[in-house]
């Protein structure tokens, strides 16, 4: 019963994640599932074709120049991406301080009455990639189990993202960023107002719009893209509904089934943040009130509100440099019911948007580190998840739980390694895995869902200036759940991935 | 999967064993020791865009930046606390990297982590010959100031007139004298000069002690030169009192003596 489903990451990018609900399907183009190359002359012209240009590049990485610079950015900043970006897009300490201080150098020419007129805060960014989906449980009709293997593989093209940043005058930034998914339906991935510095202080900011929460393992500054990889699975987690012990529960009416909510806490929210940092941007923190909508717009759910929090502190280690470490709390609500309206000409009664009602709970804490030495960084990511089991099965507030359900909880780790080669190339590992530690169903085994996740990969970036950055990055990245197949088996996904990841 | 993923961190577990050793010492301000090869690494990053490879000033982005980034082979920098014509101190270089320079493409890289600035300031001083051939100058004394009175700040205007200060600077501090527009630096780059009016802070720091010794040491490199052989430590404080009024729009004691004295109407007899 559990699948995987596709969401909108940054670049308007699909990506898989684990929600409770039918078996999955890729929801992508129409897709020839067909085997290739499995043997034959045409095969070893491809695979030696494949190895000599892994040589190529294996070549081309080793013997690279150091990284030259064509200006055109610089007429905002003067500065390249290399001062920001740790490894375009992740920040280091430099950009996470630029970030914080509202887009400001604090040069006195942050102001766009500095800026020539030509300068237009615009950039693209795109990524044309190559890659192998592997399912390793997928429904088919003609499966005599019900589930059989199935892997794809091709050119693929990613969302867009149009990012307008900058600054409206002194203190007063700006984000809007349009994006869209690789059929070009647009949404608005961000877009807010941010008045810095007020009272003079850098410890009181106010942003109000739709933004990234201020998670410090940021979701949408990481280096993975693939569909498996290209999240952190625990910030999309929802709990697996064991059919077994659903089938023994039969739903009363109103009783949906399935989650009310597909809350993550890396997707971008709705909200006014208030956060601060100290002047050398050591000690952070960052208050938000959201709309209980998972950034939603229009009001889609009800009239309430959650609220998230982080703070961070940076110590200085001696040779070894920063190390930051962090904790961050959500607490959010979700509407287990809504007013209805029946179609004028009949048929099921709807939902009215915005009209939800009886709202219950669900949590997010976590705690995290950036740990550095030298040219290795090491993320140790923990999170502690709850939720209502009226959320987790869409039962209505006003009615009595089935006999067996309680509040699912589960516990997500993760250890994520960065290797700093050089400026062109960066090693990146990740091991996350998530661990239920209480079941929607008492009588549903205790590792139901539980999931694993293995990724590695490495971005090469021939070239990183202050106007565009080109990153090719190769990844394969594999995830392993408990039960998650349509038929209760096991569900393992896995990708290949490489893309050219560009931005101008 | 998992035997890769473990081999990883393996590997990256002997890679921060390694990292942890120490390099050679090659600048020290305090406690504080730059590692030229750790600098060599982080100059890249940071760095060479404007300055360039070569530490010559001819980054990519140098043509497009107004003032010129500096030059590092010649060995001259503007803000130190030695005098005019020696090397400046490791920990003058550290300071000008953490505060930047205001109204130029510099920015202030207090955000990096400070042994991080160290490394960077031993490799660049490895751009010119002259920080193997010379030490560093002496620094120069700051006596303590003295007092912020109306007198000084009059005194001080008297020093602006007398010194032709509002040839480059203006009358008003905006960097709007009549030679303004002349000015250049050692390389023969456009250098305006610096317009008091845009903030509380000055090029080389932000107390009156950074401006007093910036009177005293001048800004090797540029027409501004050092007064040291022209000023006694009191009237450099009286200047330092006086320019302190031209930050106009800022707090400072200075404006506030001003303010109860009927504003900078005070000091009309010496301003053309």
């Amino acid at each position: 019963m559990g699948r995987l489903e596709t969401i909108m990451g940054h670049g308007g990018r699909i990506y898989a994640r684990a929600i409770a609900l039918e078996t999955w399907s890729p929801r992508s183009p129409k897709r020839d599932f067909s085997p290739r190359c499995t043997s034959g002359t045409y095969c070893r012209i491809v695979r030696r074709s494949a190895g000599l240009a892994l040589a190529v590049l294996l070549f081309l990485v080793a013997g690279s120049p150091t990284a030259s610079a064509i200006p055109a950015f610089a007429k905002k900043a003067g500065l390249r991406c290399s001062a920001c970006h740790e490894a375009w897009p992740k920040l280091n300490a430099f950009g996470q301080a630029f970030r914080d201080n509202g887009y400001q150098i604090g040069n006195e020419r942050d102001s766009p009455v500095y800026q020539s007129p030509l300068y237009w805060p615009a950039g693209v960014r795109f990524t044309p990639q190559w890659h192998r989906e592997r399912n390793g449980a997928e429904a088919t009709d003609q499966s005599a189990t019900g589930v059989q293997p199935v892997t794809t593989q091709g050119f693929d093209l990613s969302g867009i993202d149009f990012w307008f940043a900058g600054l409206l005058a002194k203190n007063i930034s700006f984000v809007v960023l349009p994006s869209s998914d690789e059929y070009g339906n647009f949404h608005f991935e961000s877009g807010w107002v941010r008045f810095d510095n007020l009272l003079k202080s850098p410890w009181l900011n106010v942003k109000a719009g739709k933004y990234e929460l201020d998670m410090v393992v940021s979701e949408k500054r990481m280096l993975t893209l693939s569909q498996v990889g290209g999240i952190y699975q625990m910030y999309h987690y929802l709990p697996l509904i064991d059919p077994k012990a659903f089938a023994a529960a039969p739903l009363a009416a109103g009783e949906t089934g399935a989650s009310t909510t597909a809350f993550g806490i890396g997707d971008n929210q709705l909200g006014i943040e208030i956060g601060g940092h100290s002047h050398n941007d050591y000690t952070r923190y960052t208050v938000s009130v959201l709309t209980s909508s998972d950034g939603a717009v229009n009001l889609p759910t009800s009239k309430g509100y959650d609220t998230f929090m982080d703070v961070s502190r940076t110590l200085m280690v001696n040779s070894l440099g920063p190390q930051t470490f962090g904790a961050f709390n959500y607490i959010g609500q979700s509407p287990t019911q809504y007013l209805t309206q029946t179609p004028a000409g009949g048929g099921a009664p709807v939902n009215i948007p915005g009209s939800g009602f009886g709202n219950r709970s669900f949590t997010r804490t976590g705690a995290y580190g950036l740990l550095s030495a030298k040219k290795l960084d090491v993320v140790p990511l923990y999170m502690h998840a709850t939720e209502n089991a009226d959320i987790a099965l869409g039962i209505p507030s006003n009615q009595a739980l089935p006999t067996g359900v309680q509040n699912p909880t589960w516990n997500g780790r993760m250890l994520e390694l960065y290797y700093t080669q050089n400026l062109q190339f960066i090693v990146i590992a990740r091991y996350e895995d998530i661990r239920n530690a209480r079941q929607v169903f008492a009588s549903s085994l205790s590792n139901y869902g539980d999931m694993d996740v293995e990724t590695i990969a490495f971005r090469w970036m021939p070239f990183m200036h202050s106007r565009a950055g080109l990153a090719i990055c190769p990844e394969y990245s594999k995830l392993h759940q408990i039960g998650a197949s349509a038929t209760g088996t096991n569900q393992t996904l896995s990708s290949a991935f490489i893309g050219l990841d560009f931005a101008f | 999967m998992k035997i890769v993923f473990r081999t990883l961190i393996s590997i990256a577990s002997i890679a921060l064993v390694t990292a942890c050793g120490a390099g050679a010492q090659q600048s020290q301000a305090g406690k504080l020791k730059g590692n030229f090869n750790a600098g060599k690494t982080a100059f890249p990053r940071y760095c060479n865009g404007c300055h360039g490879v070569r530490g010559d000033g001819k980054g990519t982005l140098a043509p497009y930046l107004d003032p010129k980034p500096r030059d590092y082979t010649m060995g001259i920098f503007k803000c130190r606390s030695t005098p005019t014509g020696t090397l400046p101190t490791d920990e003058d270089i550290y300071n000008t990297m953490t505060r930047g320079f205001v109204t130029a493409a510099m920015p202030p890289w207090a955000p990096l982590p400070p042994q991080t600035r160290m490394d960077i300031v031993a490799y660049l001083k490895g751009f010119s010959p002259r920080f193997t051939s010379e030490a560093p100058g002496v620094p120069i004394p700051v006596p303590a100031e003295t007092a912020i009175t109306l007198e000084s700040i009059r005194r001080g205007a008297e020093l602006y007139k007398k010194l032709e200060c509002a040839r480059c600077h203006g009358a008003k501090g905006r960097g709007d004298g009549p030679d303004a527009p002349t000015l250049v630096n050692i390389k023969h780059e456009p250098l305006p000069p610096y317009d008091f009016t845009v903030t509380e802070r000055f090029k080389c720091g932000v107390t009156n002690s950074d401006l007093y010794r910036t009177y005293m040491t001048g800004m090797d490199g540029s027409p501004m030169p050092s007064y040291a052989d022209k000023l006694t430590p009191d009237l450099a404080w009286d200047l330092v009192h006086y320019t302190r009024t031209l930050q106009v729009g800022h707090r400072s004691k200075e404006n506030s003596i001003l303010a109860k004295a009927a504003g900078s109407n005070v000091l009309a007899p010496s301003h053309p």
